[in-house]
């Protein structure tokens, strides 16, 4: 099976590119684009440790093929911080404890902006059900829902 | 009160900006110039000897560079457990072996140009097995003609622990004091019962990821996630007789550990690739691989029996613990110990104990470190047990733990008798608010309200249970931890350990000690840790030691240092030591009214007059291991329909001294006790009848999310411990022996059902209160 040429934008960013007919979303992000903040925990998409923006969806990346995502734009955790400004979710997390190893942060974050995008004044329960594909193991989630919390409150008040 | 600038702060975690930003920080995140890539072959058959193995045409695959198997690879027995050296498990494993010992044991490698070809490479490897009959069930593993898992092989086995592979034995640990036959006739009343808990998988988020590759001196780099750096560079230096000075291991961030990684699991391999092809190498395990080839939790049978008079006192009390090792043995005396040394301490006051506990192998997944480490096992059994004497008694659970737990002041038996590796060490309980811990989350919970209720909504009932737990603070005599601090110009410190933080925020609590010991904000310290090039050494990130031990040696180290500056301070204002004062950055003459800066004194100490490096290094090692306590108190919903269980709250009232970090501690315990309430409720390893694990995915092996959370509350009950600190004991185990037992003994408030039998699950829950014949 030959190549494939695919356009995706990456944080802002066009690029062109010549992908394996199997490739992920996830190896491409991590391999061709050295964006390593996205995470591989599973494979399977049941721990949302790869989670990235997909044309405005939270999306796995692990279950997306890159050759699908030809003419799409994707969001990852680089592209959060803007000008060497951190985004008010990354400052929530930090603030709040809501990072312990950090492996599952990026995929929380991502989930996270795709809810507040969405819904900018989300209800708690409304927090746990966008991350509810998010496994964390350190944290208990405790401390990373009063991230989110915190967050959309300082962005309302922007 | 002390008026702390470091001490008792919620400091962000200095790592916490990087992970937040996505930084390229973790082992797979560095990429190696054309490195090889690793592929295992793993046996589908859970015992059988290697009759034939044929790598020819795995070997001739374009693109691959090199094939290991039992005929290629040092024939070394060792252990994999990350422990001290002499490591106290059995040395029973090969790189690879001429037999198999369960599905998912390692039988051969491919190194090449890209996983895919490696992956390929392995489904050419043709073996040839002779199978043999396997061995499931621990109650049958000691047995006459039952199948002998290490037969033939010569074993090295450190004595703390009896070992006897021709029976399947990996350890046997006995221990009694009084005489507890005496005591059982004694007794008003006996009772005895069985528990169970079970296999389950950390599930750390990051699988194992080992890199490979070299330095210009030609020396070999490990760059990989573990939790053990230096047990890491010397086990890896003792299988394959490269010189331990020409080995590096680095840490990079971990993502989670739990105790997964204290095991020197795939170093050998990647290292002896890299080795022997002068290439980098590297290999980033699958999820299935972590469940399955990885390591997991010591599954346990332990039979409870206490005798016990009307008036509440429990005047004998038998333990007889039967574990799984699974296919091999690292950990296993260790954990086995666990299950009587950090248990039967908690009531000392009994005065006939007997502790009776083996460890066999059998033909499952190998057992290993796991937070808790027998503590958990032991107390699931023990909590319930008391809940139900008390029931029986009539007493209140709560008043019965206050009343007969071990005070500050106290000793046992059990620290001189049972330790880790060594035999133990004499002890007294040198500060414990357990009682108060019991106080807070009764209140919390609603205890006296609820307990009791028997409060039933069509068919949900509802109940509330409580458990106790204490583990340690390190390993007595044996965990190490060094420290190295240096001053720069600016008045800033760079600070060096071993210690090895692996999410859990070492780095940070480190640096808020020796700051506050030099009497600088945090901010001024710039950590490193974990590389066995550049830090001292450290036992690393297990038996709760980071806190305590590493701290310890921090404190010291900081405390030299700051001798030296007051010294060079000294010989600046020319003045005797003693009318100096340490200030916030500053070191301060009274007398004369005159101060100086720190950066004044480092500039004088490298640039003005007798210069020389402001820097000093520490190390600890502790005669003690200092108990932190916990207790939980749970209240749960039984649907009696469908055997469903609900965690609705659960409160964690929590002893860890004085608390350095109280958000950080707080995160300890909050993900340590939703771990406890995963394992009881819905982790499970399931096997087909050949000893294949059907569920190795996060599909079907379930792990509590945000959508199942009960609330969640974390109490911290400051004491002030005197061997720890700043008062500091640890935080990061306990709280995971006691939601398990909690949740179980709220069901038995709820719907009168004892559940034996790890984790409760629905069809487990269903099928007690049918045969119960409960609604």
């Amino acid at each position: 099976m030959s190549n494939i040429e695919v356009t995706i934008t990456v944080n802002g960013t066009k690029h062109r590119l010549m992908v394996g007919p199997k490739e992920r979303l996830l190896d491409t992000l991590r391999e061709r684009l050295h964006l390593t903040g996205t995470k591989e925990g599973c494979g399977v998409g049941e721990c949302g440790a790869c989670t990235v923006i997909l044309d405005g969806e939270a999306v796995h990346s692990c279950l997306i093929l890159t050759a699908q995502a030809d003419g799409s734009e994707v969001i990852t955790v680089e592209g959060l911080e803007k000008e060497g400004q951190l985004h008010p979710l990354q400052e929530a997390f930090i603030k709040h404890h809501a990072v312990q190893c950090g492996f599952c942060t990026p995929g929380m974050l991502m989930s996270a902006k795709a809810l507040i995008d969405k819904n900018p004044n989300p209800t708690r329960e409304e927090i746990k059900t966008a991350i509810e594909g998010n496994l964390c193991r350190c944290t208990g989630y405790e401390q990373i829902i009063e991230a989110i919390e915190s967050a959309t409150r300082a962005l309302e008040s922007r | 009160m002390t008026d702390y600038i470091n001490i008792g702060k919620n400091k962000e975690k200095v790592d916490a900006l990087a992970l937040a930003a996505g930084e390229p920080l973790f082992a797979d995140d560095f990429a190696l110039k054309d490195p090889l890539h690793i592929a295992f072959l793993y046996s589908p058959h859970a015992h059988a000897k290697i009759k034939s193995i044929d790598t020819v045409e795995a070997e001739s695959m374009p693109g691959v560079a090199l094939v290991l198997t039992y005929k290629n690879t040092p024939r070394v027995l060792y252990t994999s457990a990350g422990q001290s050296h002499p490591e106290p498990s059995p040395y029973d494993m090969y790189m690879f072996d001429e037999k198999v010992r369960f599905v998912g044991d390692r039988v051969a490698l491919v190194a090449a140009e890209s996983e895919e070809i490696a992956k390929e490479a392995v489904k050419k490897i043709k073996v040839e097995y002779e199978m043999l009959p396997a061995l499931f069930d621990i109650e049958e593993a000691e047995k006459d003609g039952a199948p002998v898992l290490h037969d033939g092989e010569e074993h090295v086995m450190i004595p703390s622990a009896i070992y006897r592979p021709e029976k399947n034995l990996a350890a046997r640990i006995a221990f009694l004091y009084g005489d507890s036959q005496k005591g059982f006739e004694e007794a008003d009343f006996v009772q005895e019962a069985t528990y169970y808990t079970h296999i389950a998988s950390h599930c750390a988020l990051e699988t194992h990821v080992t890199k490979a590759t070299f330095d210009h001196y030609g020396r070999l780099v490990l760059i990989t996630s573990t939790q053990v750096p230096f047990h890491a560079r010397r086990i890896v230096s003792n299988i394959l007789g490269i010189p331990l000075g020409k080995i590096r291991v680095i840490k990079p961030r971990i993502g989670g550990g739990f105790g997964s990684k204290q095991e020197v699991l795939l170093e050998p391999y990647v290292a002896l690739v890299a080795w022997r092809t002068k290439r980098p190498a590297q290999i980033v395990t699958s999820r299935e691989e972590y469940f399955v080839s990885g390591r997991t939790r010591h599954a346990m049978r332990s039979r409870i029996k206490m005798g016990v008079k009307n008036d509440g006192t429990i005047v004998a009390m038998e333990i007889d613990d039967l574990m799984n090792a699974g296919a091999y043995g690292p950990h296993g005396p260790t954990v086995l110990a666990n299950t009587g040394a950090k248990v039967l301490p908690l009531f000392n006051k009994i005065e006939n104990v007997s502790f009776y506990a083996d460890c066999v192998y059998t033909n499952l997944p190998v057992g290993g470190a796991y937070r808790g480490y027998g503590a958990t096992q032991g107390f699931f059994g023990l909590n319930q047990h008391i809940d139900h004497i008390t029931r029986l008694l009539g007493i209140d659970m709560a008043e019965f733990v206050k009343k007969w737990h071990i005070k500050t002041g106290e000793t046992s038996e059990v620290f001189k008798a049972i330790g880790e590796g060594k035999t133990g060490h004499e002890q007294v309980v040198t500060s414990c608010k357990l009682s108060e811990c019991i106080d807070e989350a009764a209140r919390v919970i609603g205890w006296k309200e609820k307990r009791g209720a028997k409060r039933k909504e069509g068919d949900k009932c509802y109940g509330v249970g409580m458990a106790v737990a204490t583990q340690g603070s390190g390993i007595p005599l044996i965990d190490m931890g060094g420290a190295h601090i240096k001053m720069n110009e600016d008045g800033s410190f760079n600070l060096y350990v071993g210690a090895t933080d692996i999410g859990t925020g070492s780095d940070t609590v480190l640096a808020q000690i020796a700051a506050e010991t030099l009497k600088v904000p945090s901010e001024k310290i710039i950590v490193l840790s974990s590389d066995t090039d550049l830090t001292p050494y450290d036992v690393g990130a297990y038996a709760s030691s980071t806190t305590y031990v590493s701290g310890n040696a921090v404190k010291r180290c900081a405390q030299k240092v700051a001798e030296r500056i007051m010294e060079v301070a000294s010989e600046m204002l020319e003045c005797p030591r003693e009318e100096l004062t340490l200030g916030v950055e500053e070191v301060s003459h009274v007398k004369s009214g005159r101060s100086l800066s720190f950066k004044d004194v480092a500039y004088y100490a490298f640039y003005a007059k007798n210069q020389f490096q402001i820097e000093e290094s520490a190390s600890f090692v502790s005669p003690v291991s200092p108990f932190p306590f916990c207790a939980t108190f749970a209240e749960v919903e039984v649907d009696i329909k469908t055997g469903i269980v609900r965690p609705l709250k659960v409160v964690t009232a929590m002893d860890c001294g004085n608390v350095l970090n109280p958000k950080l501690a707080e995160g300890q315990v909050e993900g340590a006790v939703l771990n406890g309430v995963s394992f009881s409720l819905c982790e499970e390893y399931l096997f087909d009848e050949k000893g294949k694990m059907k569920n190795p995915s996060f599909w079907d092996y379930k792990v509590y999310k945000t959508t199942d959370l009960p609330e969640i509350v974390t109490i911290l009950v400051p004491s002030f411990e005197e061997y720890g600190p700043y008062g500091a004991k640890s935080v990061g185990e306990v709280a995971i022996n006691t939601p398990g037992p909690a949740i179980a003994n709220a069901i038995y408030d709820a719907v009168g059902i004892r559940m034996y039998d790890l984790p409760m699950t629905p069809e487990r829950v269903l099928k007690a209160i049918k045969e119960k014949g409960v609604g």
